[in-house]
């Protein structure tokens, strides 16, 4: 199971669906990541599983609610203003505890903005995103691999959890081309007692999210913040490069950690003593295993495709006595690696303390 | 000596099977309440509790998961076509269906319903509309007569300010998808029974399989429309029905089969 397939990473996305056991799809076109749509229009149906193109993204993810409390592993893909319509959608799965995978190839914004890659949707997607409170979980892939992986493993949080997943990708990891490895198929679905399939020999199903009275609401609130404490105790996922010995961290997710792995090497062949810092999961964010690098690391560089969102909880995690600098490009172009090497280079010659 | 009279033998008026014995938190005189027991004695006769699935919406029919004997879900304001799509193809033999108001169907959620129709989806949707929103507190509704207050149209709806009323029953039989469509009222016992001759006729067009069935019910909303209930019912009668006709708008030829069997019967 080594051999190696290239493939570009909304197929990736597509391929990693059906290999976790994905039973419904629904979806409305939108660029970058109208190929995941396509490829599932002609996998999901041969194979007996639901695929529907729907009139739009709110049809969309409350058709995701259906399948999900009908128990069936359950996805939607989209981009960002896309997946603005779908937060109602959203709120209602967490709000009624419902395991699904929505997958986001965020695009530039504000508004229609345009079909480049970008990370503007980091605070809509990590805070919850819709009305009330909750949290979802947020893989943030890097690679094609990853794409394939990160969506096999959304699936099996969200069942795990009874928790919607993000896959937090941006456009330009939904079109480039890697090879990857294809991985084994689930062939195991987890039991879901608790799911509409007609009251058959058992009392009857219900699902919702909501309480007449308002004293009967809070308790229910007060579960599913338990269960996110739960999420952030055991699914907290990151990855570190030539961190050991780093005076500066470089700290990004997604696409624009591949140019600051090459920045890392630029600056190392220079003798700059930098690592890279990549949350993996930016819904639990690794608050403590940066809090825990701040110990040893005085300077830490935000690179981001957005206009200063992951940098605030790179604040959170390091406090306000550590130097945090911002290397960030937004609306929808990419961030280089010699801009990131121009910007630590920037950093280390200011003079320490402000 | 009276007490041991068979009398539980001769009770013509059973609470359905279908029906959970749960407080109602609807007002005297509203309809819902003879929409739900229909809807119950129709999966009781058909057989279908353990298939049957109640899409429910948001409006004052919010609960009605709750009043049902069977499984049932909450859905978004308006979406409860996309989630009885989605519970149907997941499973087929599953018996879902949407109960939606006016507000839920025809304006919020009027994308999902008539994308829900133009798919010929194979579900059921039981459409209640009093011409007003109901738990909101009687603001107008897509189906506010013209002319009719409402505590957004206090002069009375006015078409230059507020538009017209929808017909949903005309508009949605346009479409080549629906099965069977059609409007009935709960205003007077013989349109009760008339009504749930049609809500049955629609299950059984999705247990044949033959698409979507929908089934607009005329209720009155004695509160919002601050009438006693039975001059409301008599409201609805003399201003609803004709701006909202009774009647079948769609059967397609498998259904009128069907109908026939029962006829027969």
């Amino acid at each position: 199971m080594t051999e190696k397939t290239l493939m570009a990473g909304n197929i990736a996305i597509a391929e990693g669906a059906i290999l976790a056991g994905c039973q419904a799809y629904f979806g409305y076109p939108i660029t970058p990541q109208n190929e995941i749509l396509e490829h599932l229009s002609k996998r999901m149906p041969g194979d007996g599983r639901v695929f529907l193109q729907t009139e739009s993204e709110l049809a969309a993810i409350n058709m995701v609610y259906g399948a999900a409390a009908a128990g069936c592993r359950a996805m939607t893909s989209t981009s960002s203003p896309g997946f603005s319509l779908e937060q109602e959608g959203i709120s209602y799965m967490a709000g009624a505890e419902l395991p699904a995978v929505i997958v986001n190839v965020m695009r530039g914004g504000p508004g229609l903005g345009n079909i480049g890659g970008a990370q503007g949707d980091y605070f809509q997607s990590t805070r919850g995103g819709g009305h009330g409170d909750y949290r979802l979980i947020n893989l943030a892939p890097a690679s094609v691999q990853e794409m394939m992986d990160f969506t096999m493993l959304a699936f099996e949080l969200a069942d795990k959890y009874r928790n919607p997943v993000v896959v937090l990708a941006d456009g330009f990891l939904g079109q480039v081309m890697e090879p990857i490895v294809r991985r084994p198929p689930v062939t195991e679905l987890p039991d879901k007692p608790w799911a509409i399939t007609g009251a058959r020999g058992r009392a009857k199903n219900v699902i919702n999210s909501f309480e007449m009275n308002p004293a009967d609401f809070p308790p229910r609130v007060r579960l599913l913040f338990q269960k996110y404490e739960a999420i952030c105790q055991n699914e907290v996922r990151f990855e570190s490069l030539e961190l050991s010995d780093a005076t500066l961290v470089i700290v990004a997710y997604g696409s624009v950690s591949r140019s600051a792995v090459t920045a890392v090497k630029m600056a190392r062949r220079e003798g700059i003593p930098v690592g890279l810092f990549r949350p993996t999961t930016v819904y639990p964010f690794p608050y403590k295993a940066l809090t825990e690098l701040a110990r040893h690391a005085d300077n830490f560089l935000v690179a981001e495709l957005s206009f200063g969102q992951l940098i605030d909880d790179v604040r959170l995690a390091v406090g306000h006595d550590k130097r945090v600098a911002l290397v960030n490009r937004y609306g929808g172009v990419p961030l280089h690696a010699d801009e990131i090497l121009a910007a630590i280079k920037e950093m280390i010659s200011q003079p320490v303390g402000r | 000596m009276r007490l041991e009279t068979p009398e539980f033998d001769t009770v013509l008026y059973h609470r359905p099977e279908s029906l959970e014995d749960y407080p109602l938190h609807l007002c005297p005189g509203c309809g819902h309440g003879i929409v739900h027991r229909l809807i119950a004695e129709v999966v009781d006769e058909l057989g279908i509790r353990e298939r049957a699935v109640c899409v429910a919406s948001i409006g004052c029919m919010v609960n009605s998961y709750h009043y049902f004997k069977f499984d049932g879900l909450e859905s978004a304001h308006g979406r409860a076509p996309a989630v009885a799509t989605a519970i149907k193809r997941c499973h087929p033999h599953l018996v879902p269906f949407t109960y939606q108001g006016d507000g839920d169907l025809a304006a919020i959620g009027t994308a999902e319903i008539v994308h829900a129709c133009a798919r010929g989806e194979n579900f059921t949707t039981i459409f209640v509309n009093n011409a007003i929103y109901g738990m909101t507190g009687g603001q107008m509704a897509p189906t506010t007569l013209l002319g009719m207050y409402s505590t957004s149209t206090t002069g009375g709806r006015e078409p230059a300010r507020s538009g017209y009323p929808i017909r949903v029953c005309e508009m949605l039989s346009a479409l080549d998808g629906p099965a069977y469509i059609a409007r009935e009222s709960v205003h007077k016992p013989s349109a009760v029974r008339k009504a749930k001759q049609a809500i049955k006729l629609a299950f059984r067009t999705q247990l044949a399989g033959l698409g979507m069935s929908l089934v607009e019910v005329l209720s009155p909303c004695p509160v919002n429309w601050r009438l006693e209930p039975v001059d409301a019912m008599k409201w609805l009668a003399e201003h609803m029905l004709p701006q909202y006709p009774l009647g079948e708008y769609k059967v397609i030829e498998a259904v009128a089969a069907l109908k026939k069997e029962t006829d027969h019967a």
